[in-house]
């Protein structure tokens, strides 16, 4: 088993647009990022329960040429409403970092 | 044209850029420049409010750079989304600055200034012709909602950009744009690949962000040809790698593989990455498919004033029992409210009490919401319809909060440290983005008006 962060090179969430939210996982080689892949752990129920959502509200990418695990989810806020408490939506993923991957 | 050449010297005008980058990448003989101006990053009070995201002085240093190269070069400088939100208010701002460069620095040229705000009116047909169609998600919308927001822009595409350059304008300053039309508009319009010219618009819209090391913001340079574009770092410290290219085609948008746009949607799907030296990395295959043209919309519209009370908790008496503490300090703070104002304002305010150090960050996602540790910062921030009422509802909130009892201890306590004199900040109107939606206009020109201007 490996947490995630020592795996990825980059964990990351931001706004795409102030109605959706992105999470980047990326890994600097091919291994590593089949790994995570096929380990099936970055599921879109996983991400449902981090923003505790239905899981058909998640889109679920794998983008190979970045070797990058991405997913979308609505906002939970729109950006800068009064209930907001991350405007940029930058720090949205700290379950992804100690997320326990099994070996491959 | 076999190859065209062009610089994005930094992710948004005002950011700031290393001179010496720019002035290394120009030697290239570039064919124009391009810049972001704006961001919705930052939420909706640019666009509500009429106000910049980065301050006038640093604006008009990135700007009057910009100029005097586009004019030294003679090409032109096509800047989007001016202003921070692109509105009406930020597009004069910007205009304002650049007329102020011209005349400290005796330039004179054409300037196309394109509104992107179009009269309420025209929404409003376009509304009840049913040309304006949620996105997902989006807010309902409605007459009444379109009426009465404070602004609403529309995104335009290459087509404004491309008009404003076939007049002969050497400065192009646009209102709300794609990132991306800015640097798509004149590789279209010479006829290269819609799919490479939308894919390395991409990769530029964020200035030197597609490195693998951006240690201050910087710029890129882009050479596209046929069948090919190849992406350079403007700064020569700084290097491109295949993934760090492809990772950049992730970033801020919620599908990797199909990135839409006012005339279509890009596909990455095919794209190939691969270095040509040590920094620059060549891109095929992207493509393009066709769609049905549409304008997405921004709207912002004031909810409110806002005032804030800010202060950290210490005493590990309090700390131990915090949830409790906190409970029945917001009860008594409504209870204040109601004896103030009576019962008329319930429901008419909005009152956030914020621990940071708990679950400030995350709110009701917080995965460990009662775990803290040897202090904690609380944040009071209370929404009305005026700042005076805001305003006292801080004021007494604070109060109350500063002397709110524990049991344990017997006697008045003061258990919020306040680090500022006076504690209560007025946070002045705050906005919300209301709109979600997108506009079918009748041609790609018909939200926007060109304005062409000579200094």
């Amino acid at each position: 088993m490996a947490k995630l962060r020592t795996l990825a090179r980059m964990i990351r969430s931001k706004n795409a647009g102030p109605f959706e939210l992105t999470i980047d996982i990326m890994f600097t080689d091919q291994p590593t990022y089949e790994r995570v892949k096929k380990s099936g752990k970055v599921s879109k129920e996983f991400i449902a329960g981090m923003f505790q959502i239905e899981p058909a509200k998640v889109k679920l990418f794998h983008y190979d040429p970045a070797y990058a695990i991405k997913a979308s989810v609505p906002r939970y806020t729109v950006s800068g409403d009064p209930d907001e408490t991350d405007v940029f939506a930058g720090q949205q993923y700290p379950q992804l970092v100690d997320l326990e991957i099994p070996d491959s | 044209m076999k190859e065209m050449r062009y610089i994005s010297p930094t992710g948004m005008i005002g950011s700031g850029f290393v001179e010496s980058s720019f002035k290394r990448v120009l030697e290239a003989n570039p064919h124009f420049i391009g810049c972001d101006g704006g961001s919705t990053d930052d939420g909706p009070y640019q666009l509500g409010a009429g106000k910049p995201m980065f301050a006038r002085q640093a604006c008009k240093r990135d700007l009057r750079i910009l100029i005097g190269a586009a004019l030294d070069k003679r090409i032109p400088l096509l800047v989007g989304s001016c202003g921070g939100a692109g509105g009406k208010i930020n597009l004069e701002w910007t205009w304002e600055i650049v007329q102020e460069i011209a005349r400290e620095q005796g330039h004179h040229f054409k300037a196309a200034v394109i509104d992107s705000e179009p009269p309420r009116e025209y929404l409003l047909k376009k509304f009840r012709e049913g040309r304006i169609k949620p996105l997902d998600p989006a807010p309902s919308l409605d007459e009444k909602a379109l009426r009465e927001a404070d602004h609403v822009v529309c995104m335009m595409g290459v087509e404004p950009f491309q008009e404003a350059v076939d007049n002969g304008a050497q400065v192009v300053l646009a209102g709300r744009s794609s990132d991306t039309s800015i640097f798509a508009a004149l590789p279209v319009k010479h006829g290269f690949s819609p799919g490479l010219a939308w894919h390395a618009a991409k990769i530029l819209e964020c200035g030197a962000a597609a490195v693998t090391n951006r240690f201050t913001p910087d710029g890129m340079l882009c050479t596209i040809r046929e069948d090919e574009f190849v992406i350079e770092p403007a700064n020569p410290q700084m290097r491109c790698t295949p993934s760090s290219v492809a990772a950049h085609t992730l970033y801020e948008n919620a599908d990797p593989f199909l990135l839409y746009e006012p005339s279509g949607a890009l596909e990455t799907d095919k794209a190939t990455y691969e270095a040509v030296d040590e920094r620059c990395v060549r891109v095929r295959g992207s493509g393009f498919r066709k769609l049905p043209y549409t304008i997405k919309l921004e709207g912002a519209k004031m909810v409110g004033y806002q005032s804030i009370v800010i202060g950290g908790v210490r005493d590990p008496v309090i700390l131990g029992q915090l949830d409790d503490w906190i409970a029945s300090m917001k009860k008594r703070i409504i209870e204040r409210i109601d004896s103030i104002f009576g019962q008329d304002m319930k429901g008419k305010y909005h009152m956030n009490l914020r621990v940071y150090g708990r679950d400030g960050v995350m709110g009701p996602r917080e995965p460990e919401p009662h775990r803290i540790g040897h202090e904690i910062c609380l944040l009071l921030d209370f929404l009305a319809d005026d700042q005076e009422t805001a305003h006292t509802m801080a004021a007494s909130g604070g109060h109350i909060a500063l002397h709110h009892p524990v049991p344990e201890w017997h006697g008045l306590i003061s258990g919020v440290a306040f680090p500022y004199a006076p504690h209560v900040i007025d946070r002045g109107p705050v906005y919300r983005f209301m709109i979600n939606h997108v506009l079918e206009p009748a041609t790609a020109m018909e939200p926007f008006r060109i304005d062409y201007r000579r200094v």
